[in-house]
């Protein structure tokens, strides 16, 4: 299949980007991201600079890859990182517009790359569960039913990708946050820290730059792993009734 | 010099416990003069620097990736083994060690394996105190799933992504570290030097790969858990990063590799498609409970599976093998699957594949039933190829997994240079010849949550914290000077080919040479046909872009030009290892049947590459393994 194939080209975080139309020969059983491949190996035999991209396991789980594709984080399959998308959701001829994600709490580094360590900034707040290697009771100690822990499980599932905040016209983080928060705070394990946790977290989420949630619910729709944003309801529950009774210093 | 093991003595399951209490121990209030790299954020990597952190060391961290929390661990899917006995069905931790050794075709070290099944249990408690959701029954209890080479259900899991969820409660114990400063974390950071000094591991050189920028770090000891060298076929089911340089850096400084011919191939992968093709995806091993493995009996049969009929048809493992049928274990059914490819009789594009079909299954069945069982793993099928398993047989192919071999460690984990330290993956000590499934996460927790805060210690109370080399220091200026050398060469050979074409110009021999069965011709083949290419590439790379700023191409100019060395390396071990055992198999030595038979007489040892010298031959270093408990025998699926 012919394409074009129009990629944001930024060299740096402070540089001027624009948008680049690329030619691109594709083969329908290609990889999104095979195709970015192909297209690479060919600058690079021109001598060009290739197009700097994220992207690691390729196999929809490590949450690396990270492009905006037609105006939709992951492209337009659902429940789909870049990597799993295939050519043959696309048709001859078409042209094809590829932008990094866009937030200002994910500033571009380079192309189609951003810089998400505002996230591992918000989980060092109270994304965890303090239990120092080797001073866990047996595993079976605290029995934890079923619908609790496939609901935790819901929750964990999140791969950090920051797709939820790309879809936002807010840039909101709530997503990724209250899939922590509600992961932690469901389990008996977390409950000693849940008040922190949820306080600290916020903060953190607030003072990286990322906006309010106006509940259009875009995130869910853009997210790999269909977290639900029940869990940002039970977030906002943990936070405001807390934040007032019992305010943590953060 | 001589490999010493370190095994304490005394009888097998006292041994740890017996170490632990005789190794030296550091004073609370002196850890915090003691500095530590962590080299990898994986689940060894993780879970080390955590707890060395709790436990008061400085702890620098590095990983490649933009975060810690991306680490290949994160793959995997199946689940965790440990010796609970939750089931009642008869586990022990003696039963994991037994397992685990046979499973390895008696080519890994008895006392590590025991010492793994003994904290296996610890690391269930570890991980669901830290809310790894893992799966549980309605009263509340966890529970456990089987898998290939075991006879009891002990595999711990949370849905298919078990990795994940492990690595998930890892890196919440690191972001904990890194939020209260114990931890100093450097991501999108790659190691590309070991700083060795009085034969002592003094600290490393890296690469920012944002900036370019070259530092310099020292450290009372260095622990590399940088994962395995799958991506020296180019294809794997590895992330696209991993890589072996780390650990064919500090083997260049002295560290012995050991075992490094042997891999392990999965049999259940989606071939390949195509030349652009760049990874290859794993569909779980558990599809073979209810799909069967056919191929047409005519060669070049190119007729869709539907239009094949029954009498044509030929299910090769249950032909083969009667009474394990499609449950053989990995390592015979991608041989098994080679063989029949290699007769013409292969499916699909180049015919390099087979069918797995659900058609009998959902006959028998119902269409329901297999759905809940694999729905997940169908739609991921028709996700990558777009075709629907439900209507036609998957098609799969082997494609390389995981790699046994690594650099070689003592009891300790310590390599033979004093203060380099190898976990998880990285190291080569609790596998031997072939690994179970659902052993690897294991591994990577026990290295890191329990036996390295353990041996560092001892490592750490006997060095004494006067004796740090600066990064002041000409050991370190060398190092970094090497370094800048390297990289500039591969921006200044201007030549015409990428490095991804040589990766898969390499991945190819290897694959052809040294994957799922080599031959003496073959591998003698490959052992002078890696060293041309290596001079082609030292000659006619092409990296465009600078060195002190982001460069992807730079990245894997680096990586390949150490693949291409360390290739040949797993070429030389695969050609002295005159046996087949595990992962190995070498054409010439094979039972009547075609079985892998080993040659428990000459072979049962760990060969541990030492490096001489660039273009001279390494050379081989023994070490015995003695088995004290369990009595060799003679695998058999028929």
């Amino acid at each position: 299949m012919n394409l074009t194939v129009k990629v944001w080209r930024q060299r740096g975080p402070n540089e001027k980007g624009k948008m680049v139309a690329y030619p691109v020969v594709a083969s329908e059983h290609m990889s999104f991201l095979e195709m970015i491949d192909v297209l690479n190996e060919s600058l690079v035999e021109k001598g060009e600079e290739p197009i700097a991209f994220d992207h690691d396991c390729r196999e929809g789980i490590c949450g690396m890859c990270s492009m905006v594709i037609d105006g939709v984080p992951h492209g337009p399959e659902r429940a789909t990182t870049t990597c799993q998308l295939h050519m043959r959701k696309f048709k001859d001829g078409d042209t094809i517009h590829v932008e990094p994600w866009r937030a200002a709490a994910f500033p571009v580094v380079r192309d189609l790359m951003v810089d998400r360590s505002a996230f591992d900034r918000i989980i060092q707040k109270g994304g965890f569960i303090s239990a120092n290697t080797g001073t866990a009771p047996d595993a079976n100690e605290i029995p934890i039913s079923k619908d609790l822990a496939d609901m935790a499980m819901d929750a964990a599932q999140c791969i950090g990708c920051g797709a939820c905040v790309a879809s936002c016209k807010n840039a909101s983080a709530m997503l990724f946050v209250s899939a922590k928060v509600s992961h932690l705070n469901l389990l008996p394990q977390g409950r000693p820290e849940a008040t922190r946790r949820a306080q600290a977290m916020v903060s953190q989420m607030d003072s990286e730059g990322f906006g309010n949630c106006t509940n259009q619910y875009e995130c869910e729709a853009a997210c790999p792993k269909e977290i639900s944003v029940k869990f940002i309801a039970k977030m906002n529950r943990d936070y405001l009734s807390t934040s007032i009774k019992e305010p943590v210093k953060v | 010099m001589s490999l010493d093991s370190k095994i304490p003595s005394g009888p097998l399951a006292d041994k740890w416990e017996k170490h632990k209490f005789e190794m030296k121990l550091v004073n609370p209030a002196n850890k915090r003069k003691y500095d530590v790299i962590v080299v990898g954020s994986g689940l060894a990597g993780a879970s080390a620097s955590a707890s060395l952190a709790e436990l008061g060391y400085n702890v620098k961290c590095f990983c490649f990736q933009d975060s810690p929390r991306r680490a290949h661990s994160i793959a995997a899917q199946g689940g965790i083994n440990a010796a609970k006995n939750y089931q009642n069905d008869g586990d022990s931790v003696y039963r994991l060690f037994y397992d685990t050794v046979k499973g390895g075709d008696y080519r890994a070290r008895e006392a590590n394996v025991h010492r793994l099944a003994q904290v296996s249990v610890n690391i269930i408690d570890q991980c669901a105190a830290q809310g790894v959701p893992f799966a549980r029954d309605y009263g509340g209890m966890l529970t456990n799933r089987s898998f290939g080479g075991a006879q009891v259900s002990r595999t711990f899991y949370a849905r298919g992504q078990t990795g994940q969820q492990l690595l998930i409660g890892a890196y919440s114990a690191l972001s904990r570290q890194i939020g209260l400063g114990r931890v100093e974390m450097h991501t999108r950071t790659e190691m590309l030097e070991l700083v060795v000094k009085d034969g002592k591991a003094r600290g490393i050189i890296v690469r920012n790969l944002l900036t370019g920028e070259i530092s310099a770090h020292s450290a009372h000891a260095v622990v590399l858990a940088t994962g395995g060298y799958g991506n020296v076929y180019f294809l794997s089911t590895n992330a696209m990063g991993c890589n072996v340089t780390a650990g064919y850096r500090a083997h260049k400084k002295g560290a012995y590799f050991a075992n490094p011919c042997y891999t392990q191939i999965h049999p259940t992968c989606i071939p390949v498609s195509g030349d652009y093709q760049s990874k290859l995806t794993l569909m779980s091993e558990s599809l073979r409970n209810d799909g069967r493995v056919w191929v047409p009996k005519k060669k070049g049969d190119t007729r869709k599976a539907a239009d094949i009929p029954e009498e044509e048809r030929d299910y090769y493992l249950e032909r083969k093998y009667p009474s394990f049928g499609n449950l053989v274990p990995r390592d015979i059914a991608s041989r098994s699957a080679k063989e029949v490819c290699d007769e013409g009789r292969g499916v699909g594009p180049g015919g390099l594949g087979v069918f797995l079909d659900f058609g009998e299954s959902i006959k028998r069945l119902g269409k329901k039933v297999v759905s809940d069982r694999y729905d997940n793993l169908f739609q991921m099928y028709e996700r990558i190829t777009g075709d629907n398993p439900y209507e036609m047989p998957m098609r799969i192919y082997p494609a390389v997994h995981y790699t046994m071999g690594g650099l070689w460690v003592d009891y300790n984990l310590m390599s033979n240079l004093d203060g380099l330290f190898v976990v998880g993956e990285a190291n080569f000590s609790d596998h031997g010849a072939n690994r179970l499934g659902a052993s690897a996460l294991m591994q990577g927790l026990a290295d890191g949550y329990f036996v390295l805060p353990n041996t560092i210690g001892d490592y750490l109370a006997k060095l004494g914290w006067d004796d740090q080399v600066g990064v002041e220091d000409e050991s370190f200026a060398e190092a970094d000077t090497q370094v800048k050398e390297r990289l500039n060469k591969f921006l200044n050979i201007k030549g015409e080919r990428s490095a991804d074409s040589f990766h898969k110009e390499l991945g190819k021999i290897m694959w052809d040479k040294c994957g799922m069965a080599r031959n003496k011709a073959g591998l003698e083949e490959a052992i002078t046909k890696i060293p041309e290419l290596r001079e082609e590439f030292w000659k006619n790379l092409k990296v465009p872009g600078a060195g002190e700023t982001l460069n992807q191409e730079l990245e894997k100019a680096g990586r390949v030009a150490d693949f291409l060395e360390f290739g040949e390396l797993m070429c030389r071990d695969a050609l002295h290892r005159e046996e087949s055992c595990g992962g190995h198999f070498r054409e010439e030595h094979q039972t009547p049947e075609g079985e892998a038979k080993r040659n428990d007489d000459q072979f049962t040892y760990v060969g541990a590459w030492e490096y001489k010298g660039d273009n001279t031959a390494p050379q081989l270093h023994k070490e015995e393994l003695e088995y004290e408990n369990v009595k060799l025998t003679q695998r058999s699926y028929k």
